[in-house]
């Protein structure tokens, strides 16, 4: 199934669309051999806008992220930040990158990684400091400054690897699965870094195959399965599109499994990991499957009534489940 | 595990050990006529027939390489002068031959000193301190080319002294010894003609021509052997150095700091000559520190010549510094550079001249040492430590030193585009 779905864009007038256009990526295609890992993926971000690039594992999401970074060359395709080509020096300025690995120094401080990088970035002298000093304080690393960045936890690692990628204070952020291996409580401070850096302006790329980070981070979610941008705009249109007010019916059956099979096919749903997903009308037609799961003989273990949500609609569309 | 996944990792820990193996055996273990030859200047002020004679038997020595005149830059140029005394030793100051031999004026009037050696008439042998063993060598075979290669002036000297001594023989004892010598002169002119071969396996007789024997290097030097194994063995681990530190390039690789890197405004250009300054700053320091201690502990004479340690310290530094870049672009894996670098480091220092002197190698291998970084440094080194030459005298080892770095940049740069992109 190839739905696309048309992003929410509001009709402007074109001179002012151009302005608000942060990124631009057109036709990318990026191919490794015979793999093709990025096929065909066009985006836009607008400035101070969040957009979700959510798919599963190998999906090509951190490929795009690095072809619009100008670190993976792409076969076709064009990429333009504020208007200038991605690997000008005025887009190298604009952008942001935080890479999926964590690509610190770890024999260096908090402090001297984030002076590194902000050197990288061609900051010097008093900017620097104030660059490194508001960073500090936005990954609340302040008391850890002088800690090696080797001997920092996991989740302050992570913090320190996303203020190296904004310490140039970039108006586009590419943020790659940066809660990756993180526990939740700082999964909840980095997020909270997250909105902090949007209600600065910044524009942000974020990918994840955590669909809850999706919906709670972004105005606009991008599906991407095998290379393709299969489906985008806000997480509630992309639901509303994909089922209507369709809800979904999950259903865990005993039984043999050929009238298990049977019963689902005929009540045109779908078993996932054991378990049986349905999409019904109204919630009066969850009356008419407990009775037919009685007539095939099957028993009933449990059930669950659920709204549809991002991971339905990738399952909607791909028949597969985010984390396959 | 990891090293049998990492097959060129694998493949290097099995070749560094024959590799190195190979190396010591040419060197210390090649056939006897790849030994190496002494270099003799000579200089025959007497032109008598018995320095000639004493020059000819000199030259038939297998072990030495005399020279009589400097060689012509050019091939089919006229020859250059012979050697005089002046020339000679300005020639071994320079660290053309390790030993210069001047017959003087006089020498064949009175060529066997018997222990009472005429100083004015007495072989001159001026040597390089550098090179404990050459003038040793020279100076017994020198007896021996005495012994061997004028007999008729020895026993026409030997008659001489006899009858100085126990008063004379008989007119028909002088005839007899007369037709003998005369017999053995025509043996050495129909020697003279063949071609020239070993000297006999007469044994050295030693003291039997007076030779008076001056270093014309090094002679005020406090602790002779010092600067040249500072260099040595500075150079060696200098390159460790270098090669270790240029690997921190296949740690930003693995940890994705060099991808962040080159995201920002830092082209791979760039960041490569910001890691060849630092690495060549490191590497001049590691020097600087190694002479300060050579001067500390071991009385190196440090201070009049900080110009010449700078020119040197610097372009050996910066060689060092490339060659450790070139390696880490080339290798995939820490452990792969490891290898890379251990092999090479260890084969360039043998035939460089780090673990012993280069002239104590076959001529050939002395040859192959120049293509190492070490063998210039060394050479440069000893230049200002050892010689006292000016700085202008190390524009070979300069130039070599930079241009190696040059291009040993320029490949690495080459080679490490595989990085910039995907």
């Amino acid at each position: 199934m190839n739905a696309q779905i048309t992003p929410d864009i509001s009709p402007q007038s074109s001179s002012i669309l151009i302005e608000s256009i942060a990124l631009e990526a057109d036709s990318l295609v990026k191919r490794f051999g015979q793999v093709t890992a990025v096929n065909g993926v066009s985006l836009e971000l607008r400035a101070g806008e969040c957009l979700g690039l959510l798919g599963p594992n190998g999906a090509g999401k951190s490929t795009l992220i690095r072809c619009i970074v100008g670190r993976v060359i792409p076969d076709a395709g064009r990429v333009a930040v504020f208007g200038f080509s991605a690997s000008s020096s005025e887009a190298r300025a604009a952008l942001g990158w935080v890479p999926q690995e964590l690509a610190l120094y770890p024999r260096l401080t908090c402090r001297e990684n984030l002076a590194a990088f902000g050197s990288y970035h061609g900051l010097s002298g008093s900017k620097l400091k104030e660059s490194v000093a508001w960073c500090l304080d936005w990954a609340a690393l302040t008391d850890r400054a002088g800690e090696l960045a080797k001997n920092l936890s996991g989740g302050m690692k992570r913090r320190l690897n996303m203020a190296a990628g904004i310490i140039h204070r970039p108006r586009v952020v590419l943020m790659d699965e940066p809660t990756v291996g993180v526990d939740p409580q700082s999964r909840n401070r980095i997020f909270e870094m997250i909105e902090a850096l949007r209600g600065e302006g910044a524009a942000i790329i974020y990918t994840t195959h955590y669909m809850e980070e999706a919906e709670r981070l972004c105005d606009r979610v991008a599906i991407i399965d095998h290379g393709r941008i299969i489906a985008s705009g806000a997480s509630e249109e992309l639901v509303r599109i994909a089922f209507a007010s369709r809800s979904q019916v999950l259903a865990r059956l005993a039984g043999p499994p050929g009238d298990i099979g049977a019963f689902v096919e005929r009540h045109a749903g779908q078993l996932v990991d054991g378990v049986a997903e349905f999409t019904i009308e109204h919630s009066t037609q969850i009356a008419g499957l407990l009775d037919d799961t009685a007539r095939a003989g099957l028993e009933l273990v449990d059930i669950t009534l659920r709204r549809p949500n991002l991971e339905s609609v990738f399952l909607h569309l791909t028949g597969r489940e985010l984390r396959d | 595990m990891g090293l049998r996944r990492d097959r060129a990792a694998l493949a290097l820990s099995f070749i560094l050990p024959i590799g190195f193996f190979s190396i010591f055996a040419v060197i210390f273990g090649g056939r006897h006529d790849t030994m190496p030859k002494v270099s003799v200047l000579l200089v025959d002020e007497d032109q008598s027939h018995a320095s000639r004679q004493l020059v000819q038997g000199l030259q038939r020595e297998g072990s030495l390489s005399i020279s009589l005149r400097p060689a012509s830059d050019k091939k089919g140029a006229a020859p250059l002068p012979e050697y005089t005394a002046a020339t000679a030793e300005a020639a071994v100051k320079a660290g053309d031959a390790p030993v210069a031999l001047i017959i003087p004026r006089g020498f064949g009037q009175n060529p066997i000193s018997f222990g009472r050696g005429n100083s004015t008439q007495a072989i001159q042998l001026l040597n390089d301190s550098s090179d404990a063993i050459a003038p040793q060598m020279v100076s017994g075979l020198l007896q021996k080319a005495a012994m061997t290669a004028m007999p008729e002036t020895m026993a026409e000297q030997g008659m001489k002294y006899t009858g100085e001594y126990i008063g004379g023989l008989t007119p028909e004892q002088v005839k007899r010894m007369n037709a003998n010598l005369d017999q053995m002169r025509q043996f050495e002119s129909s020697r003279d003609s063949a071609a020239a071969s070993p000297a006999s396996d007469a044994s050295d007789s030693g003291g039997l021509i007076a030779v008076h024997s001056r270093a014309v290097v090094g002679e005020n030097k406090r602790n002779p052997m010092i600067s040249f194994y500072a260099a040595a063995i500075g150079v060696m681990f200098l390159l460790f150095t270098a090669s270790n530190s240029a690997g921190v390039l296949l740690d930003e690789v693995e940890s994705g700091t060099l991808d962040r890197v080159l995201s920002s405004r830092v082209t791979m250009t760039t960041l490569l000559a910001g890691k060849l300054a630092y690495n060549t700053l490191l590497a001049f320091t590691q020097l600087t520190v190694m002479f300060l201690w050579a001067w500390a502990v071991f009385k190196l004479d440090f201070f009049p010549h900080i110009p010449g340690f700078l020119v040197m310290g610097l372009c050996t530094a910066f060689a060092v510094a490339t060659f450790g870049m070139l390696l880490a672009s080339i290798c995939h894996t820490r452990a792969q550079l490891g290898a890379l670098s251990t092999l090479l480091i260890l084969t360039m220092s043998s035939i460089g001249g780090s673990m012993f002197p280069r002239f104590l190698m076959p001529a050939a291998m002395q040859k192959v040492g120049l293509f190492t970084i070490n063998a210039w440094a060394i050479d440069g080194f000893t230049k200002v430590f050892w010689r006292d030459l000016p700085v202008r005298e190390l524009w070979p080892q300069v130039s070599v030193l930079l241009a190696v770095g040059i291009v040993l940049f320029a490949l690495a740069r080459r080679i490490a585009r595989r990085w910039e992109i995907a």
